[in-house]
């Protein structure tokens, strides 16, 4: 297997720190965004796909497992979230825990099913697991099949946040994100990372040391799959509904361009990508069908041309690791 | 019983295409280690291929049985030369990625143009009608789909593992170089692989055409089962694959009988059933 990333520089002080002013500059650039004039609502959303690609980029930038099926992760927590808050009328914290739980036992199940193969049938089975569940939420009565659950109520988190502000409901979505985003780099950078990144580039040698990699490849799985859950639980808040679209696999397919165009194993490409991607279809929302086309171009160049990606490649040209 | 011979022959027909689509995906990952996502999109292209054949040029369904797959085939060859083989050498996962968009431009571009609906394409006169075989009565132009498959996917495996050329391509599937050193042109020989089983997608795509109808998104979901039909075969053999995809097409035929509802699901739940016991699919080695 050859590597997906060829800079695997070590983790040393020097890149901790450049990453550490990157994830300050990007922090306080998306905290002021309320001040700016620019419209939240196309923010929050980017934000949550950013969580959700870098969910995505666990696995397969530090896992070297390409999920073609993420979006299930985030359908079936928002599918849970929205009917916890419609239907059972919870709190808003209650809702997210719902969708997280929902997640969390999804990728149990898919991962100890899917895990058992390897490179591209792992891919295969993942977007087959992720159609097969697409199939089930269109006849499920509670899903509402094409019309999704809508209308949903946003409530007062912990009693006192009032999420149907909008820069209230900013803001809860930024922590959310910032939260996983550091939840995520501390895995990538613990010894548990380590070994995964070390089973990405060599499976057999890492087996040989004694490291059982179908466990290490399944809690990756689960960790991914259960903060997928966790970006899809936020994103009922700022849709206000759930619907077949978070399950289709055309949704799964941007996740991983958003990835891939941010850069697979980088810690920023994913939300660089998300934006990109997200902007890009808001620009050209009036084209139609030519956003597809475009999609699939984007893919056939970041594929032929740059497969580190944006930040792959600014990393790769100062030499640093971001 | 009408109907359950009715639906069985449905699921035969079905599984004649997932036969024809999981043979071609076979012999290319063999080739050029690429599983292609494009198999749904071409099948597309194929049915395109006979129905603008057909309203544009007046050429009938009987020409346009040789002529979408090689114009399909041809550009399939084409997308290998400037494309998939600067992939060679690279992780398997690029090459999903890369067919994967080559689908989405081929499935967008359709799609601007004809929109999503169907566009009706007339089955031949000389196969239009029925049998009554006693038991059922036989559409002859849905016999005709099943036996036709049956014998191209038979022809493939014939050429595939009992001619000379057959067994030059095996050869180069387990080791390229030594091959090339025997003078054979193998980067030909891959493009060549590339077109042929681009070319089984057209076919399909061009029996399925008189069925159900041409439309863009027609190959779109049909990739994915035909993706969970070759994890239950495995890619190891060509046999292998053809029984597996008509056998899923009977079993989804029976499921539509005695329980609809599953219909659309039984083949990905088998898929998980056959992982659960036979993690390495039905006939494959060890991946």
């Amino acid at each position: 297997m050859t590597a997906l990333t060829d800079d695997t520089l070590p983790m040393s002080p020097r890149a901790m720190r450049d990453e550490m002013i990157v994830f300050a500059v990007m922090a306080l650039l998306l905290a002021s965004v309320p001040f700016s004039g620019i419209y939240p609502f196309f923010v929050m959303q980017a934000l949550c796909f950013a969580l959700l690609a870098c969910a995505f980029n666990l696995l397969i930038g530090y896992g070297g497992l390409l999920s073609f099926g993420h979006a299930m992760f985030m359908g079936t927590a928002g599918y849970c979230s929205a009917h916890a808050l419609k239907v059972w009328a919870l709190p808003p914290e209650l809702g997210i825990l719902v969708g997280i739980a929902a997640a969390f036992g999804l990728s149990l199940i898919t991962g100890y099913i899917s895990i058992r193969r390897q490179g591209i049938y792992f891919s295969m089975i993942t977007l087959a697991l992720s159609q097969l569940l697409y199939f089930i939420y269109l006849q499920a009565p509670f899903t509402h099949g094409e019309d999704g659950i809508q209308g949903i109520p946003q409530g007062h988190m912990f009693g006192v946040l009032d999420l149907s502000k909008p820069t209230v409901l900013y803001y809860v979505v930024l922590v959310g994100f910032l939260a996983g985003f550091l939840l995520i780099y501390r895995i990538i950078n613990s010894p548990f990372g380590e070994v995964l990144k070390s089973i990405r580039e060599n499976e057999p040698r890492a087996i040989s040391l004694g490291y059982r990699t179908d466990q290490y490849k399944f809690l990756a799985f689960v960790l991914s799959g259960t903060l997928a859950g966790f970006a899809g639980a936020l994103k009922v808040f700022v849709a206000q509904n759930a619907s077949l679209t978070d399950v289709h696999w055309s949704m799964s397919g941007e996740v991983v361009l958003m990835t891939l165009v941010g850069g697979l194993g980088t810690v920023f490409g994913p939300v660089v990508g998300a934006f990109a991607i997200i902007a890009m279809q808001q620009y050209l929302a009036g084209f139609g069908q030519w956003v597809t086309v475009i999609q699939g171009s984007i893919f056939v160049i970041c594929v032929l041309t740059f497969r580190r990606g944006v930040v792959g490649e600014v990393a790769h040209y100062f030499r640093r690791s971001l | 019983m009408q109907a359950l011979y009715a639906q069985l022959l449905v699921g035969l027909i079905n599984g004649s295409f997932y036969a024809l689509l999981s043979l071609g995906l076979a012999v290319i990952f063999g080739m050029l280690n690429i599983i292609n996502f494009a198999h749904g999109a071409l099948y597309m292209m194929g049915a395109f291929v006979a129905y603008f054949l057909l309203n544009l040029g007046g050429i009938n369904y009987w020409w346009a049985l040789l002529f979408a797959p090689i114009i399909v085939g041809i550009f399939g060859m084409i997308l290998e030369r400037t494309m998939l083989k600067f992939l060679t050498g690279l992780d398997h996962l690029y090459g999903l990625l890369l067919t994967f968009g080559i689908a989405l431009i081929v499935q967008g571009v359709f799609q601007n143009y004809f929109g999503s609906s169907g566009l009706p394409y007339s089955i031949p006169d000389q196969l239009k009608g029925g049998m009554n075989l006693g038991f059922m009565f036989l559409p002859i132009y849905r016999g005709w789909v099943v036996i036709f498959s049956l014998v191209v996917c038979l022809a493939t495996w014939f050429l595939i593992e009992k001619t000379r050329l057959g067994a030059n391509l095996r050869a180069a599937t387990e080791n390229p170089t030594l091959v090339r050193a025997f003078g054979i042109n193998v980067p030909r020989m891959i493009t060549l692989t590339y077109g042929l089983g681009v070319g089984l997608a057209a076919l399909a795509g061009v029996l399925s055409a008189p069925i159900n109808q041409v439309r863009p998104l027609m190959g779109a979901d049909l990739i994915i089962v035909v993706f969970a039909v070759v994890v239950i075969g495995g890619m190891g053999s060509i046999m292998g694959s053809i029984i597996t995809g008509f056998a899923l097409g009977v079993i989804e035929g029976l499921t539509k009988y005695f329980y609809p509802e599953a219909s659309n699901t039984v083949v990905f739940v088998l898929m998980v059933l056959v992982l659960l016991v036979k993690p390495t699919g039905l006939t494959g080695r060890a991946a």
